[in-house]
């Protein structure tokens, strides 16, 4: 069992079909569904990754949805080295002194 | 009997379920034709000047800082002619609690859904606004669902707007997270439509009118510790809400000589709807994507009529390059030690050229910042960039290819602005409205609305229409 009733879980499911889209959209984005992620605590006993489920969101909102992370967190970050950035600080800092600093 | 939720069924629905939710009803407004009265419509929001400036202050919004910019003076005379360079000034509205320039739009809709009895608030927003909605609905005791543009199809998120749910969250917000595509619109309805909750739109009345108090406190500084207006504000423009509230507030003030000037990241070429090239734009904010559509169309927003309204203020617009933001961003770190998230920097990094048109005893002040953070960072855009096919290139910035490069300028002479003709963009508008309005006359009433809404004069207005083979 990958999650029990109250876990902190996020869930996926499909808003709109693939071929079900707006008329307006590209041709790329016809091709592919609708999705959407939420996150709440699981309503469920248990469940494992894949199952459909019912979560109550942070607000008290219940969506169903498949199950896809348990305690679900953030990867982002500050990225990696750029070193195409590193001349900029050297170059302005070197022009304000040829300017007589 | 259940209600039919099928995409036609709810959008069909859209006016009823927005007269709900943003608790105002637009038809008042509305003349036969093309125009309707906007001024009614800003003054019929309930609040003035005062009161709003009230509203924030509970909510520790506004009155923020001005910073002089001296070394990025001092570096753009480096590349301007003999007594050209005006001094560059920044308005620091990262310091709002929560980071932006957005908690005014959001304080002005969060009080104003407390006091029509909302038990939350939704906004539809992938940017700063999101946490500026979260952060003002917690401090008003009210429940908040922000839906985001997140994802392509391969689940692959911009990090800026992954940073952004992290905010959202950590004010106790729902985050509804979507793969790209305009029909967000539609879960945006279903959402209003199940919760009952305020719209909180980016365009309502009430969020441009709290977007006013930016320009008057411009005013109000400058007079204070320079004796007089600025000679130009610039505005990062997307929506339009920033540049349509600061030039009212401008007004307001009574600085009606100081010039108002937009300008966006050039992103021509990316389809903003499209599933590939999601991912390939280093910008999710602030750039032509947002700004040439909503300038050309302003109500193809989430309200009726959108109070933001940017061809009405703008006096010029310009575009600049992403390369040019990402070294602006740098060197405002390096050289003034304000660390800002890079897309509230676009305007900065036209000050920076526009400043060497100017005389050297001018002003141009540069009205906002936006908080810094994790995804949130040239860093972390330019890596996502890497990892998504972009070169990144020291060179001569007018060589970018969204999508495909980004130039960073090889020295800060080569930062340019690229002019967008403000007459074409009026032109567009104007054949919008044509075009949705189906007319083939347009009345007294509707020419005077085209002019006021273009910021120009019957005889242009009357050439377009010409053009078009339209009666007046």
């Amino acid at each position: 069992m990958d999650a029990r009733k109250g876990d902190w879980v996020r869930i996926h499911d499909a808003v709109l079909e693939a071929g079900k889209r707006a008329p307006s959209v590209p041709e790329d984005t016809q091709r592919v569904p609708l999705e959407m992620w939420v996150k709440g605590f699981l309503l469920d006993e248990g469940a494992n990754i894949g199952d459909r489920v019912k979560i109550e969101t942070y607000i008290g909102r219940i969506v169903e949805g498949v199950l896809v992370e348990v305690n679900p967190y953030y990867k982002h970050d500050f990225g990696k080295c750029v070193p195409e950035l590193l001349y900029i600080g050297k170059q302005v800092r070197s022009l304000l002194d040829e300017d007589g600093e | 009997m259940e209600k039919d939720m099928s995409y036609e069924a709810v959008m069909g629905r859209n006016f009823e379920i927005m007269r709900k939710a943003v608790g105002m009803d637009y038809s008042r407004f509305e003349s036969k034709g093309i125009g309707f009265d906007y001024e009614k419509m800003m003054e019929e929001t309930g609040y003035t000047l005062e009161e709003i400036k009230r509203i924030q202050a509970e909510t520790g919004v506004g009155n923020t800082p001005i910073y002089e910019l001296r070394n990025l003076t001092k570096l753009a005379r480096n590349f301007a002619p003999k007594g050209k360079g005006a001094r560059i000034f920044l308005k620091d509205e990262a310091v709002n609690p929560s980071g932006s320039f957005k908690d005014r739009r959001a304080a002005t809709s969060c009080y104003h859904a407390k006091r029509l009895g909302y038990k939350g608030v939704i906004a539809a927003t992938s940017g700063n606004y999101g946490s500026a909605v979260a952060s003002q609905a917690a401090m008003r005791g009210l429940k908040c669902i922000v839906v985001q543009e997140c994802y392509d199809s391969k689940g692959v998120g911009q990090p800026e707007i992954i940073e952004k749910a992290r905010k959202c969250e950590a004010h106790g917000a729902e985050v509804v997270q979507l793969t790209v595509g305009p029909e967000l619109f539609y879960t945006f309805l279903v959402l209003l439509e199940e919760t009952g909750y305020f719209n909180a739109s980016l365009y309502t009345p009430f969020a441009i009118a709290g977007v006013e108090t930016l320009g008057y406190e411009i005013a109000m500084q400058f007079r204070e510790r320079e004796g007089r207006d600025p000679d130009v504000v610039i505005v990062t423009n997307a929506g339009g809400g920033n540049l349509t509230g600061t030039a009212r507030g401008l007004i307001k003030a009574g600085a009606k000589e100081t010039k108002v000037i937009g300008a966006s990241v050039n992103l021509t070429g990316l389809h903003m709807a499209s599933d590939i090239q999601f991912n390939k734009k280093s910008f999710t904010t602030g750039h032509t994507g947002f700004g040439i559509p909503f300038t050309t169309w302003p109500d193809r927003s989430d309200v009726p009529r959108s109070a933001a309204r940017p061809l009405r203020y703008m006096d010029r617009y310009v575009t600049v390059n992403q390369g040019s933001v990402f070294y602006m961003t740098e060197a405002l770190a390096q050289l003034e030690g304000l660390e800002r998230g890079p897309a509230g920097n676009t305007s900065l990094a036209a000050a920076f050229k526009i400043a060497q048109e100017l005389d050297e005893d001018q002003i141009i002040v540069v009205q906002e910042t936006e908080y810094t953070g994790a995804g949130k960072h040239l860093n972390a855009q330019l890596t996502f960039a890497k990892e998504n096919g972009i070169d990144i290139i020291i060179g001569d910035p007018r060589e970018e290819i969204p999508g495909k490069n980004i130039i960073l300028p090889k020295d800060p002479g080569y930062i340019s602005v690229e002019e967008v003709d403000l007459n074409r963009t009026r032109r567009s508008y104007i054949r919008n409205c044509i075009k949705h309005y189906n007319v083939d006359k347009v009345s007294e009433e509707d020419l005077s609305f085209l002019c006021q809404d273009t910021k120009s004069h019957e005889v242009f207005v009357k050439s377009v229409l010409d053009e078009l083979g339209i009666k007046y």
